[in-house]
C-alpha cells in the first residue's frame, strides 16, 4: 500500500518535471541563417514591428547620454544621446525604425548571454567580442575599437608609473565581465592578486578608497570615471593596441538571421563615415591618453 | 559463517550499519527496504533523466553548463581561489565561537541588574539575524575605509571578515543559548550549593552541559558560514565564486558555476554527514543513559 503510494507520488513527480521541460519550444533555436532578407517585415524579432534592444541599468555616459527617466539610472538610453545609443538609433534607421518603433530594455549583463530564449533582438552594452564568447552567441560586427587603459588617484605612487611593466607591484581592479581583467593577467602579469568588481560602483569606491591602486577600464570609461566618479584621479595611459585589437560588438541569440541585416546597417554606416562623426561628438575626449610603452 | 540473520542480530554490525545509514533513515529497513529503495530511486533518477535530456533546451544547457573541458579548464584557478575561502571560513569560526558564548552569556544572566546588558544583547541579536549579510559585508567592506581613518584597515578580506563574524555570531548566540536554557535549573542550584559562585557554575557545570547538546546545530551554522564565504566576492576580492563568474563571464559558459560548486559541496557535504553522525550518536548515549 505504502509502496505504492509512494511509487504514484515519484510518477506524478516526473511528470511535472516532464510537462515543465517540454511545453515550450525555443524560439531563439529556429532560425534562418543563409537567406539574409533584411526588408522590416521579414526580420526575426522578439516583438514583430519593433526593434527590441538590451543593454544594462545604469547606463553610464558616454555610451549614453541624456536626463536619466524612470526606470533608467543615470542617463536614459532613449534619449539617442551617447554613443551607444546614437549608433543603435542610426542601425534601426537603416533597418527601416522609427525612433517610436525601439524599445529599450534593461539586460544585464550576465542576462545578455543566459542560455534561453532572449528578450531583446540585440544588446548593445561595450561586450568586447572573444573567439569564445562567440561559440555561445553571436556577435554584430565591430561598432568600436576599444583599448584598455588605467586610472589611477592622482599623488599615489602608481600615478608616476610610464610603462606597462612598472605597474607590476601594484594592486589592480577590473570589473567583472570586462576583458579588463584578462588583460591584467596576461599582459601586466601583477605580482599582487588583481581584483575583479561585480559593479561599476563597488570598483570606483574601491579606487576611491584607495583599496585598489589602480582601474583598468576601457578608455571611455577611464576618462568618465576621472570626470564625474573618482575626483582627483586621472587616466594613467592607455595600452597599447593589441595586433587585431579589441572590438565592441552588439550580442545576439546564436545564430539570429537579423545580426546579417545588422551588420550590413553597420557597413553602411562606417562606409558613410556616420560612425566615426557620432565618435568624435560622443567619444571625442577619449582620445587624448598617453600610451603606455 | 554467519548467516544474513545472524548478522543482523549482531547488535555491533547492526549499530554500524545504522551509523553508516542513519542519514538516509534506512536502519529499520532491512534488506527487503534496502532493494526497493535503490529500485525506486533508480526509478525515480531514470525519469527525470529522460525528461530533462528530452525539453526543448536541453541542447544549450548542455553546451552551456556541461562541457566537461570548460569544467575541468577552470577547476585550477577556482580551486586556487577556494584556498581564500576555506581560510576564511577557519578564522571566522574561531571569533563566532567566542564572541557568540559572550552574547549567550550576557543574554543568560538572572536579575534586573543586568537588564540593560540582556537587552543590549537582544537586541544585538535581532538586528544580526535581521539583516541581510550582504548589505552588512557590502556596507562595511566599502564603508570602513571610506572613512580614511588612521589604523583602520583597508582590506576587503578583513572587513568582510569582521562582517560574517558579526552577523554569525548573532545565529550562533540564539543556539548557545538553547543549550544554555536546556539544562535543568537543578544543575545550577546544585552547584550553588557546593559553594560554586555564579560565574563557577556556568563555567564549570552549565556551559559544559550546554555546549555538548548544541553541536550538532553550531556544525549546522559552520556549513552556512562556509558557503556564505563567497560574499567575500562581491567586494571584488578573488575567492572561488568571484573567480568562476570571471570564468563564465569570459567564456559566457557556466561550467565554472559547477566547479565551483563541486569545491563548496567537498567540504560541506563530510560537514552534514558528521553532524547527523553527531546527532545519532548524542541520541544513542541519552538513551543508553535514561536506560541504566
Amino acid at each position: 500500500m505504502f509502496l505504492a503510494a509512494g511509487a504514484l507520488v515519484l510518477a506524478l513527480l516526473a511528470l511535472a518535471a516532464a510537462g515543465c521541460g517540454s511545453t515550450k519550444k525555443s524560439s531563439a533555436g529556429s532560425t534562418t541563417t543563409g537567406s539574409s532578407n533584411c526588408a522590416k517585415g521579414d526580420l526575426n524579432l522578439v516583438t514583430p514591428g519593433t526593434l527590441t534592444i538590451g543593454t544594462d541599468n545604469p547606463a553610464f555616459p558616454p555610451w549614453y547620454g541624456g536626463t536619466p527617466h524612470k526606470p533608467w539610472q543615470v542617463s536614459d538610453p532613449r534619449s539617442g544621446e551617447g554613443y551607444e545609443s546614437a549608433v543603435a538609433y542610426a542601425v534601426a534607421k537603416q533597418l527601416g525604425f522609427a525612433k517610436s518603433d525601439v524599445k529599450w530594455t534593461h539586460v544585464p549583463f550576465s542576462n545578455s548571454f543566459a542560455p534561453g530564449p532572449k528578450s531583446f533582438d540585440f544588446d548593445i552594452n561595450q561586450i568586447s567580442f572573444t573567439p569564445a564568447r562567440a561559440k555561445q552567441v553571436s556577435f554584430s560586427d565591430s561598432y568600436y575599437d576599444v583599448n584598455q587603459s588605467v586610472v589611477v588617484n592622482k599623488g599615489t605612487p602608481i600615478a608616476s608609473v610610464s610603462s606597462v611593466a612598472g605597474l607590476k607591484p601594484y594592486s589592480l581592479g577590473a570589473q567583472l565581465g570586462t576583458t579588463s581583467y584578462q588583460f591584467i593577467k596576461d599582459k601586466i602579469k601583477p605580482s599582487k592578486q588583481p581584483s575583479v568588481f561585480p559593479s561599476n560602483a563597488g570598483a570606483v569606491q574601491a579606487l576611491k578608497n584607495k583599496q585598489i591602486d589602480g582601474l583598468v577600464v576601457d578608455l571611455p570609461t577611464a576618462f568618465y570615471v576621472t570626470a564625474v566618479q573618482v575626483p582627483n584621479s586621472k587616466v594613467l595611459g592607455q595600452f597599447p593596441a593589441e595586433p587585431g585589437g579589441e572590438h565592441f560588438g552588439m550580442v545576439f541569440a546564436k545564430g539570429n538571421s537579423l545580426v546579417h541585416c545588422v551588420n550590413g546597417a553597420l557597413t553602411k554606416l562606417r562606409n558613410g563615415g556616420t560612425l566615426q562623426q557620432l565618435q568624435q561628438k560622443w567619444l571625442a575626449k577619449a582620445t587624448g591618453a598617453p600610451t603606455l610603452k | 559463517m554467519a548467516s544474513e540473520g545472524d548478522r543482523r542480530a549482531d547488535p555491533e554490525v547492526a549499530s554500524r550499519r545504522s551509523r553508516l545509514l542513519s542519514g538516509f533513515r534506512l536502519e529499520a529497513e532491512g534488506a527487503k527496504g534496502v532493494a526497493i529503495a535503490l529500485l525506486s530511486t533508480a526509478v525515480f533518477i531514470a525519469v527525470v533523466i529522460v525528461a530533462v535530456t528530452q525539453s526543448a533546451g536541453w541542447p544549450e544547457v548542455k553546451r552551456t553548463f556541461f562541457d566537461w573541458g570548460d569544467i575541468s579548464s577552470s577547476f585550477p584557478d577556482i580551486a586556487r581561489a577556494f584556498k581564500l575561502n576555506v581560510e576564511i571560513f577557519l578564522v571566522c569560526e574561531v571569533f563566532i565561537l567566542i564572541f557568540a558564548l559572550i552574547l549567550a552569556v550576557l543574554r543568560s544572566l538572572p536579575g534586573p541588574v543586568f537588564f540593560p546588558l540582556r537587552a543590549l544583547a537582544t537586541i544585538y541579536s535581532d538586528l544580526a539575524r535581521g539583516v541581510p549579510t550582504i548589505l552588512v559585508v557590502a556596507v562595511l567592506g566599502y564603508g570602513a575605509p571610506a572613512l580614511q581613518l588612521t589604523g583602520v584597515p583597508r582590506s576587503r578580506v578583513f572587513w568582510a571578515g569582521v562582517g560574517l563574524i558579526l552577523i554569525y555570531s548573532g545565529y550562533v548566540a540564539e543556539v548557545y543559548r538553547a543549550g544554555i536554557e536546556s539544562v535543568h535549573p537543578s544543575q545550577e542550584a546544585a552547584a550553588r550549593s557546593l559553594g560554586l559562585s555564579r560565574f563557577q557554575a556556568m563555567r564549570r557545570v552549565i556551559l559544559p552541559q550546554a555546549i555538548r547538546r548544541v553541536i550538532p546545530p553550531l556544525l549546522n551554522d559552520f556549513i552556512g558560514l562556509q558557503k556564505d564565504t563567497a560574499l567575500v566576492g562581491t567586494l571584488g576580492v578573488i575567492e572561488a565564486f568571484n573567480q568562476s563568474q570571471i570564468d563564465t563571464n569570459a567564456t559566457f559558459t557556466y561550467g565554472a558555476y559547477l566547479a565551483a560548486a563541486a569545491l563548496f559541496v567537498a567540504i560541506t557535504i563530510p560537514l552534514a554527514r558528521l553532524t547527523d553522525w553527531l546527532i545519532a550518536r548524542d541520541r544513542r548515549r541519552r538513551q543508553a543513559g535514561a536506560l541504566a
